[in-house]
């Protein structure tokens, strides 16, 4: 039944076997997380992780051992490898590993293949529902609150930060969940989008299609960074004005960007280091 | 408590009948259908419940509650048809328990009200909008019996109404939507490049969970679950079924041929995307809990 046509690492499964997740006797969780799936995924991601990407982390020892929490991050790249590779660190980087829920575009949910994949992982559309419903059971929530906005940046734009959207704030005041910043660096030159394909993207259903100078959107092997900062908390009921929760979602951008340069700088020296270019 | 069943004959509430007596209340039931050897001392009233006899028993027997089972789907009878025995009958049901002093009324709907959409929520509350009349525009007269049943709440404030949404009921009488879908040919048609969590529950629970509405003083819209829901591919693996999935595209000429199931078109929303619901307030209220999980269950109705 799982829809991962992957070999499954023995390492993988041991740490999926240390994820505090309440699988039943065919490893289902009630959010519909298959935990072979799970395994294959994990497998195949660290192979991304450590050998195509190199990521390393920073910092992720901000990430909560365990309970609610959100992840809150700058978009990186025409493709969501960014999302991947948090996923990765938080499973393999982590004492503990832990499972993020990403919130993914609702067009995800309507093409064959693609859907009960995102659905066997934990990964769900991007609705509040589901944000707070995560975070009720003790989950860790994974956001970019810049939305397709924020992949859908050009290269010439890279590393600047979008309009974030505020929803994450009320859900994260209403729950009570502490938030965790972090920057993705290493997306943008993975994937440089030139361009964008907009009458292939209105007949696939998606919000677009990133064209790279190589024309593929494929992505280059380069090294990537994910910076963790302290989490922060805000109190509060979810209820303020717009203008109070604009300061804090303000707060946190702030936060990211300042993650941003220290994660550029980190990742300019490491290149400088091994005498790569990009 | 003397409690009336109205589509007495149908397999769950057959069910139903058994688990009200052992409980100790007095049966009674009216329906279209024959229920040849009913239990001892189960009276069943041959009758549309929209005619005369079937008020009769209203004015006759004077029931404590009413257990409101007898609405149709697509499997057995018209559209049109479907419509005035949903609605009407709901209406009629609901005015008699008003006119002749019914304490409770409990309307045993479906959770595929809500609808399966891309976009919605995988837990549906209560609160969430029924959205099936726009997904499965088939299912419309059990949305709308569904809605106007609720109506009662406001109509009739002295009648407690319970309007319970009740997930797939699955087990041995291989009776219902689920094990129609399930149960020709043992080949399921499945759409290709998509497996939706099913969420059923088995049918000694289904009735358990309405003889607890009957026997609580509920009063509301309820969703009504037990175990967690599996996706559509596990549920015919446990089953002992075959998932043959089709492209999306050829689906609908598929149905009714090569030993798949009739099913109207629409209904391949239900087969590409979940509907899946929180039943945590009707378990908090009532005390309810389901004695099956969902291995139990899918085996149960493999092995009948």
């Amino acid at each position: 039944m799982t829809p991962f046509p992957f070999y499954a690492s023995r390492q993988a499964k041991a740490r999926v076997d240390l994820l505090q997740l309440p699988f039943n006797r065919y490893g289902l969780d009630p959010f519909g997380i298959h935990k072979d799936s799970l395994v294959r995924f994990y497998t195949l991601l660290r192979l991304m992780h450590a050998r195509y990407f190199r990521c390393r982390a920073h910092g992720a020892d901000h990430v909560p051992e365990s309970g609610r929490a959100m992840l809150i991050g700058n978009h990186s790249g025409g493709l969501p490898i960014d999302a991947s590779m948090v996923l990765a660190s938080l499973f393999w980087d982590l004492p503990t590993p832990r499972h993020a829920h990403g919130m993914v575009e609702y067009f995800a949910q309507e093409w064959p293949f693609v859907s009960p994949w995102f659905s066997r992982i934990g990964q769900l559309p991007g609705l509040p529902e589901h944000a707070t419903r995560f975070l009720e059971n003790e989950r860790l929530l994974m956001v970019f609150p810049e939305g397709a906005r924020g992949t859908g940046k050009l290269y010439k734009d890279r590393y600047t930060l979008v309009r974030f959207g505020t929803g994450f704030m009320r859900i994260a005041l209403r729950t009570g969940s502490p938030i965790v910043p972090f920057a993705f660096i290493g997306g943008e030159e993975a994937i440089p989008t030139i361009y964008h394909w907009k009458a292939l993207a209105k007949l696939v259903g998606a919000p677009y299609v990133p064209i790279t100078p190589y024309i593929l959107p494929i992505p280059r092997p380069v090294r990537c960074e994910i910076h963790y900062g302290e989490p922060m908390v805000f109190k509060g009921t979810g209820a303020e004005t717009d203008e109070v929760i604009l300061a804090y979602v303000e707060q946190v951008r702030g936060r990211i960007a300042e993650l941003i340069v220290q994660g550029r700088e980190s990742r300019r020296q490491r290149l400088d280091a091994t005498g790569e270019g990009a | 408590m003397k409690v009336l069943v109205t589509g007495i004959s149908g397999a769950l509430a057959r069910l139903l009948v058994r688990k009200l007596l052992k409980a100790g209340h007095k049966v009674r039931g009216i329906d279209k259908r024959p229920w040849p050897d009913p239990p001892k001392g189960v009276k069943v009233v041959r009758a549309d419940i929209r005619k005369r006899p079937a008020e009769d028993v209203f004015r006759r027997w004077k029931p404590d509650a009413v257990v409101h089972m007898a609405t149709v789907t697509h499997f057995t009878v018209s559209h049109e048809q479907r419509y005035r025995i949903n609605l009407g009958g709901t209406r009629a049901i609901f005015e008699h328990c008003h006119n002749y002093g019914v304490a409770r009324a409990v309307f045993v709907g479906r959770h595929t009200v809500y609808g399966a959409a891309p976009d919605a929520p995988l837990y549906r509350t209560e609160a969430d909008p029924p959205l099936a009349a726009a997904t499965f525009p088939e299912l419309a007269d059990l949305v709308a019996s569904d809605l106007y049943a609720a109506s009662a709440l406001w109509r009739y404030p002295d009648l407690a109404t319970s309007v319970l949404r009740l997930v797939y009921s699955l087990g041995p009488s291989a009776r219902g939507t689920l094990p129609a879908y399930l149960s020709s040919g043992r080949r399921v048609p499945t759409v290709l490049g998509f497996d939706p969590l099913f969420h059923f529950m088995h049918e000694s629970d289904c009735a358990a969970a309405i003889v607890a509405a009957v026997e609580s003083e509920l009063s509301g819209v309820y969703n009504v679950a037990g175990p967690p829901p599996v996706p559509l591919s596990l549920l015919c693996e446990v089953t002992g079924r075959r998932a043959v999935p089709i492209p999306e595209a050829l689906f609908g000429s598929m149905l009714g041929r090569f030993g798949f199931p009739k099913m109207p078109r629409d209904a391949a929303a239900h087969i590409k995307y979940p509907i899946v619901v929180d039943a945590t307030s009707f378990a908090e209220t009532t005390g309810f809990e389901a004695e099956f999980d969902e291995v139990r269950t899918m085996e149960s109705f493999r092995f009948a």
